[in-house]
């Protein structure tokens, strides 16, 4: 009841903080330009002569990834700096004392703002990348072989980086909250591509700095399953195993284990979350 | 025939209400400094305590200990009859804080919906619009709180206080942002909240509010309850100042006898004791005539409950 309030709330706050209309037109401006781009990619001659259906197939995937990448980036910056200022400026600015003083339980509005935060993030990144694909069909003719798997592996990305955002604000400060999050994510997924390289080359050791920080945060991992999904199945293959490491192309699905890892991730730092904001004193 | 068993149910109703804030031992640290020690009071179901002292004395930490905001190091919280730790014991209760902030976003009717439906309470809608009218936003319902002043604000904060009929209301400093009229408004508010038989638990800088509306006073001091009691217990004392000529060491002396006298030029100002019987000035006044002493003036006077808390604050005694 207390947290189906709140999660109503934090949707209504992303609603007339214009958030949502900012992120609307950015995604718009985004979709345009990847239709115009897909539109010239048929009519591309190279110096060998036309592209055969292979090749366009994966540039398809490639570009394709691409623009994922770009959509799950702006929706794990918003969530994340949406999800700060909801524990840590709320305290800050005094708006959690009235609420606080309800008859409700802190873990209750933990996980109203959490359901909120997730229904939104997640929510943009399936509408936006469903229209994205959608975009590629219509261009292309190009249609990815488990586009429902690759939007929720999307969503999930998002959900693990706003659990990851609330922790933080429930412990530093709005500002930092947002920054640290969003920092740690980018350099998981350096770290995923230092390891993809590390695999390409051989090096047992490089690789593993991929592996230890998708298992610290699963952003990465997460990422990585959803381009597999995304990116034609022969596109590996096209672009040779000398090319393991490139970033934009994944060369495995997700294991159930690492599925449930994430889980677990994501109800330990939840958990650890709720204990904070519970023993806090505001 | 067996007479018919008494439920528990019919037992609890007949015992008397628990009271509508009872703490016990209280205590807060931060870091090296106590802010809150060792503090225990009541409020009554239907009684007004003020929470009276100086900046620092830890009267806000005190209040959110109540509400659960604060964690306590110590002691112990019952609200409305149960354990403040129990989120339920806050269903009752209305707080406007110090901070005062809402969601600015949201329109005055929304805030206060929300925290109808946070506290589980069901107020038709037409109820919460009276509400808004009562704190004087009653055309201002549909306007975003982001434009609002801090005087609005604060109001509207009354309102949230005020909105899911509550059995205790918690005012801490209600007047910090308003106008001398909003003043009068929160203390008629407080009154008609005391004859509704809600218990408010008032902390204000403005002791001739506090003075004027409150049953009762805990004053705070370092952490520490200084002085604690009714109005009449804390200003049991009351004195006598007469304006008089021709006094002469006898008169004088007949002065000094009815209570510790002070002399600033022709007006002297004698202490009379808490369970004066009300005849100490009218038989003072007789025998000074008698000596021969010219009465010009005899005008009683309390003393006020800021030169009280003065006393208290500055353990300065004032005889009794």
């Amino acid at each position: 009841m207390t947290a189906l309030a709140l999660a109503g709330l934090t949707l209504r706050e992303a609603m007339r903080r214009r958030v949502v209309w900012a992120l609307l037109v950015l995604t718009v401006v985004l979709l345009a330009l990847s239709g115009w781009g897909f539109s010239k990619l048929i009519g591309l001659d190279t110096e060998l002569g036309t592209m055969t259906s292979g090749e366009a197939r994966l540039v398809a995937s490639l570009l394709l990834n691409l623009i994922m990448f770009g959509f799950s980036l702006i929706a794990a910056i918003g969530t994340a700096f949406l999800a700060g200022p909801t524990l840590a400026g709320e305290v800050e600015s005094g708006q959690a004392l009235a609420l606080l003083a309800r008859p409700v339980r802190r873990s209750s509005v933990l996980l109203g703002k959490w359901l909120g935060l997730a229904a939104f993030g997640a929510g943009y990144v399936v509408l936006a990348g469903l229209a994205q694909i959608l975009v590629v069909r219509g261009v292309v003719g190009y249609w990815p072989p488990a586009p429902a798997t690759g939007l929720a592996l999307l969503a999930a990305e998002t959900i693990v980086l706003l659990t990851l955002a609330l922790l933080l604000s429930s412990v530093v400060s709005t500002m930092a909250s947002g920054i640290v999050a969003v920092g740690l994510f980018g350099a998981t997924w350096v770290a995923g591509v230092v390891g993809g390289l590390g695999a390409a080359l051989g090096n047992e050791g490089v690789e593993r700095v991929g592996t230890v920080s998708k298992i610290l945060l699963p952003t990465d991992g997460l990422w990585r399953g959803a381009m597999n999904a995304f990116q034609d199945p022969g596109a590996l293959l096209q672009m040779g195993t000398g090319e393991q490491g490139f970033p934009f192309l994944a060369d495995a699905p997700l294991t159930g284990a690492y599925l449930a890892w994430t889980v677990v991730w994501v109800a330990v730092i939840w958990g650890l979350t709720a204990l904070s904001f519970s023993r806090r004193d505001v | 025939m067996t007479a018919p068993a008494i439920t528990g149910e019919q037992l609890l109703a007949s015992l008397p209400p628990s009271p509508a804030v009872w703490c016990s031992g209280l205590r807060k640290r931060y870091g090296r400094r106590t802010a809150v020690d060792d503090v225990s009071f009541t409020v009554g179901r239907g009684e007004v305590l003020g929470l009276l002292g100086p900046n620092g004395a830890g009267k806000t930490s005190v209040i959110k200990m109540l509400l659960g905001l604060v964690r306590p190091d110590a002691g112990e919280v019952l609200l409305l009859g149960r354990r403040a730790t129990d989120p339920r014991s806050r269903s009752a209760v209305g707080y406007l804080p110090e901070l005062f902030r809402y969601q600015p976003w949201l329109t005055a009717a929304e805030v206060l919906a929300l925290h109808v439906r946070l506290a589980r309470a069901d107020v038709p809608a037409a109820e919460q619009r009276e509400v808004l009218g009562l704190v004087g936003l009653a055309d201002r319902a549909g306007d975003r709180v982001g434009g609002f002043s801090k005087g609005m604000q604060q109001r509207l904060g009354l309102g949230v206080a005020l909105v899911a009929r509550p059995e205790l209301v918690v005012l801490d400093e209600p007047t910090s942002a308003l106008d001398p009229i909003g003043r009068v408004d929160v203390r008629d508010l407080v009154l008609t909240l005391k004859s509704r038989g809600v218990a408010v638990l008032l902390n204000s800088h403005l002791i001739g509010e506090v003075e004027r509306v409150c049953d009762r006073v805990v004053i705070l001091d370092q952490g520490r309850v200084a002085a604690q009691g009714t109005l009449a217990e804390l200003l049991g004392q009351r004195e006598v100042r007469l304006r008089l000529a021709g006094v002469d060491g006898r008169a004088e002396a007949r002065l000094r006898a009815a209570g510790a006298l002070s002399r600033s030029g022709d007006w002297f100002t004698v202490q009379l004791a808490a369970d004066d019987d009300g005849v100490t000035v009218p038989d003072l006044v007789r025998d000074l005539a008698g000596l021969g002493v010219r009465v010009h003036a005899v005008e009683p006077a309390r003393i006020s409950l800021e030169e009280r808390l003065l006393a208290v604050l500055r353990h300065e005694e004032v005889p009794a």
